[in-house]
């Protein structure tokens, strides 16, 4: 098995979510992370799916993706040729001996401290995937209350666009 | 509420304001819809009312959701057309979903509309609501909600559009009971906005080229011929395809038809019951090309050791099958007819001298065919014979009939022993294996094609399922003619209890035979519903009935014919097991790689 970042542009229609979901589940596929979100274009939403997959497998599914109506384009977004980031929020356990390690631990990894009570932290923190489990090894040992984590968002290095070809499209 | 007529008229004229139920109606004259199967309940009277005043369009009220969905599959699958049904929210819903299952696993174009409660009370648990959009979701093309009127014109073109295109299937447009009384403007859209959905037709030229090839180069060809041919209307593509590269012809339980069966190169049906030529061609040919066809398990057997010696061409129009199962050496994503004449014109573009010598082949072949012909034994328990019974009806009735089947062994038997000639004469439920397909399937075959014969071939326990639409049949003057085999029992799973069960016949006995408590009475149950009825015991008894039914045209005709319950169906290729070990009977397999 190996892990596949794809990259959907759908439609922003009702139950688009359910008929991804549903597809990935009915299909035996498991879904590592998925992010969701509106894009420069109206009317059109981005998917993020991170699947752990073998190849054949993939390209079925993928091939099944594209089925859906309201699925427009899907692009695999290999590591080298995108950007990767997670998103993470962690809310950290602090007392007066730990704070000043933990706020320093949050500069080191270019984190950023959100919320401040005399007894947490809140410490949000973007990067790839090891970047964000090496900062919450790291800060494990003082105890974490509670973590947010998004799905990977990934988008293709140099000028093209996911929407680009699309949009030129012809409409049946 | 009055219009007062403006002093000059406007360019364009003002669009008619329709109520939802009326866009629906009117939507449905614009796409040439002539016939509708349907039954109303609370959450679709509104379009009701309206159908009722109108007579551009046949509503056929059935007795039941799922004999209304199986009804517009058998009009779809006779015709090529889309095929419609309609029903209330809830469980009027709910009771389509086995025909919308059946319409997806087949690829049959169907449209099915269903009412929804009022769209504020959606997610209230109100009465009668259902997520019928959720619910059908994986056995649909697409669903459409529609909660404004506004919105009905664009989403059943849409509907159309999308079940009768690409690969056809089955698509559901829930309106909500607002949605089909309030009013707005009938607007239809010139243009439709799927910019999702665009279906590949027409294939590369790279890979016609390259199919081309490896046909030239082929020793032992075989062209695996699925249900696809018969949607994509592609039979006369195939005829001239076949006739000139020479190959022979195998048709799936889904394309019986496609290809004449009194033509010499066809070989017969594949698979788990196929004709042992059919299935050895498979083992012993060095090229398949797949046209229309998806590898289903139960053509291959044991996939791992299906047709070992054979490159593969894969022609289909959803890409999603290509290399599902069995990987292609060359993938053709098209519409099959229109690959079908590109590749006709590329092998004809061979030189005759590159064109493969296919004599040492149809030797091979046809020695099979001549050692293994398609037969049955007659039973020794006195009853008729199964197969009988059913090759007569084929013979008496011709190939211009339609046949509809419900699953079982009646349904192998109708596709052994019937000769099909022409595509849309055999209708079955083959993917999803349905059973209570055949007498709704054969009331919309009727319907679409009433100049035509049309027969229900169903078992005892089957036609138990969805005879209630005999009483439709009768009052609506839709004269079918059903053959029910009746051997007492669930036949197919009888015979894998006797086969492989050590003959524990766990629950299969139905009692309906005539040494049985003959519960139900089918021909009383028959002249129950107003049809002719008549029970066949004994062999010079067929031929007469047959013929009566094929004289009676006033009425449905129900015929019981006790046939024996020991009949099997061979040959057989055992579940999980190699095409090569095909039983031509019990315990009797051909004698493998002879020469």
């Amino acid at each position: 098995m190996s892990t596949h970042v794809l990259s959907l542009l759908v439609e922003d229609k009702p139950g688009l979510l359910t008929r991804v979901a549903g597809l990935f589940a009915r299909r035996g596929f498991n879904i590592d992370s998925l992010a969701v979100g509106r894009t420069e274009v109206p009317g059109l939403s981005r998917i993020t799916v991170v699947v752990d997959v073998d190849r054949l497998p993939l390209e079925q599914v993928t091939k099944q993706l594209n089925k859906l109506v309201n699925v427009v384009k899907i692009v695999e977004l290999e590591p080298e040729q995108s950007v990767q980031r997670e998103h993470l929020l962690i809310k950290v356990k602090v007392d007066n001996a730990t704070r000043s390690q933990i706020l320093e631990a949050a500069t080191l990894f270019r984190a950023r401290v959100v919320d401040v009570t005399t007894d947490a932290l809140v410490i949000e923190v973007t990067g790839d995937s090891p970047k964000c489990q090496a900062l919450l090894k790291l800060l494990e040992p003082y105890g974490i209350k509670e973590i947010a984590q998004s799905g990977l968002l990934a988008i293709g290095r140099g000028g093209k666009s996911i929407s680009e070809r699309v949009l030129k499209g012809d409409r049946a | 509420m009055t219009i007062t007529p403006r002093p000059a008229p406007p360019r364009s004229a003002e669009p008619t304001i329709l109520t939802g139920s009326g866009a629906v109606l009117k939507s449905l004259e614009l796409l040439g819809v002539t016939d509708v199967f349907g039954i109303p309940g609370g959450a679709i009277i509104p379009f009701y009312d309206e159908l009722m005043q109108q007579s551009a369009i046949r509503h056929i009220l059935v007795r039941h959701e799922q004999g209304g969905g199986h009804a517009a599959e058998g009009y779809a699958a006779a015709t090529g057309k889309v095929g419609v049904c309609l029903a209330t929210s809830g469980p009027g819903a709910t009771n389509l979903v086995t025909a919308i299952a059946d319409a997806y696993m087949d690829s049959v174009p169907m449209v099915a509309i269903t009412g929804q409660v009022f769209s504020h009370l959606i997610g209230t648990d109100a009465f009668q609501e259902a997520d019928i959009t959720g619910i059908v979701m994986p056995i649909t093309k697409h669903t459409f909600q529609v909660t404004r009127p506004e919105d009905v014109p664009a989403a059943i073109k849409a509907a159309f559009h999308i079940a009768s295109t690409g690969r056809p299937g089955p698509v559901l447009v829930d309106i909500t009971k607002d949605a089909q009384a309030d009013s707005a403007p009938f607007v239809w859209p010139d243009k439709l906005d799927l910019p999702g959905y665009r279906p590949v037709t027409k294939a590369h030229g790279k890979q016609i080229t390259a199919a081309a090839q490896l046909l030239s180069e082929s020793q032992r060809p075989l062209l695996y011929v699925g249900g696809g041919v018969i949607r994509a209307k592609a039979s006369a593509e195939l005829l001239d395809f076949a006739e000139s590269t020479g190959a022979p012809v195998v048709t799936t339980l889904m394309a019986r038809g496609a290809f004449p069966d009194s033509h010499p190169q066809h070989l017969g049906m594949p698979g788990m019951h196929g004709a042992v030529p059919a299935v050895l061609a498979f083992q012993e040919c060095d090229l398949i090309i797949a046209l229309g066809a998806r590898f289903d398990d139960r053509v291959t057997g044991k996939v791992a050791e299906f047709a070992p010696g054979a490159k593969v061409i894969h022609v289909d129009v959803d890409p999603a099958e290509i290399s599902k199962i069995r990987t292609a050496d060359v993938p053709i994503v098209g519409d099959v007819r229109d690959v079908l004449s590109d590749l006709s014109i590329a092998f004809q573009d061979l030189a005759v001298s590159e064109r493969p010598d296919l004599t040492d082949w149809w030797e091979r072949l046809q020695a099979l065919q001549e050692r293994f012909p398609l037969g049955f034994t007659e039973p020794t328990d006195g009853k008729l014979s199964p197969q009988h019974v059913i090759q007569r009806i084929g013979e008496l009735t011709g190939p211009e009939a339609i046949y509809a089947a419900g699953v079982g062994q009646h349904q192998m038997w109708a596709a052994q022993f019937i000769k099909y000639e022409r595509p849309n004469a055999w209708l079955n439920s083959g993917g999803a294996g349905t059973m209570g397909y055949g007498v709704p399937a054969a009331m919309g075959a009727k319907v679409a094609e009433p100049d035509r014969v049309v027969w229900a071939i169903d078992g005892d326990g089957c036609f138990q399922m969805t005879n209630q639409e005999l009483a439709t049949c009768t009052l609506n003057d839709i004269p079918i003619k059903v053959a029910i085999i009746n051997n007492s029992s669930l036949g197919m799973v009888r015979q894998w209890q006797s086969l492989f069960y050590e003959g524990r016949h766990s629950f299969t006995d139905l009692e309906t035979g005539s040494d049985a408590k003959m519960i139900p009475d089918f021909v009383k149950l028959g002249e129950a519903y107003g049809c002719l009825s008549i029970r066949v015991t004994k062999p010079e008894e067929i031929d007469p009935a047959i013929k009566l039914a094929l004289e009676t045209n006033d009425r449905p005709v129900v015929i019981d014919f006790i046939v024996s319950k020991d009949s099997m169906v061979w040959p057989m290729v055992p579940q999980g097991v190699s095409n090569s070990f095909v039983e031509y009977a019990k315990d009797h397999s051909p004698v493998w790689e002879e020469e």
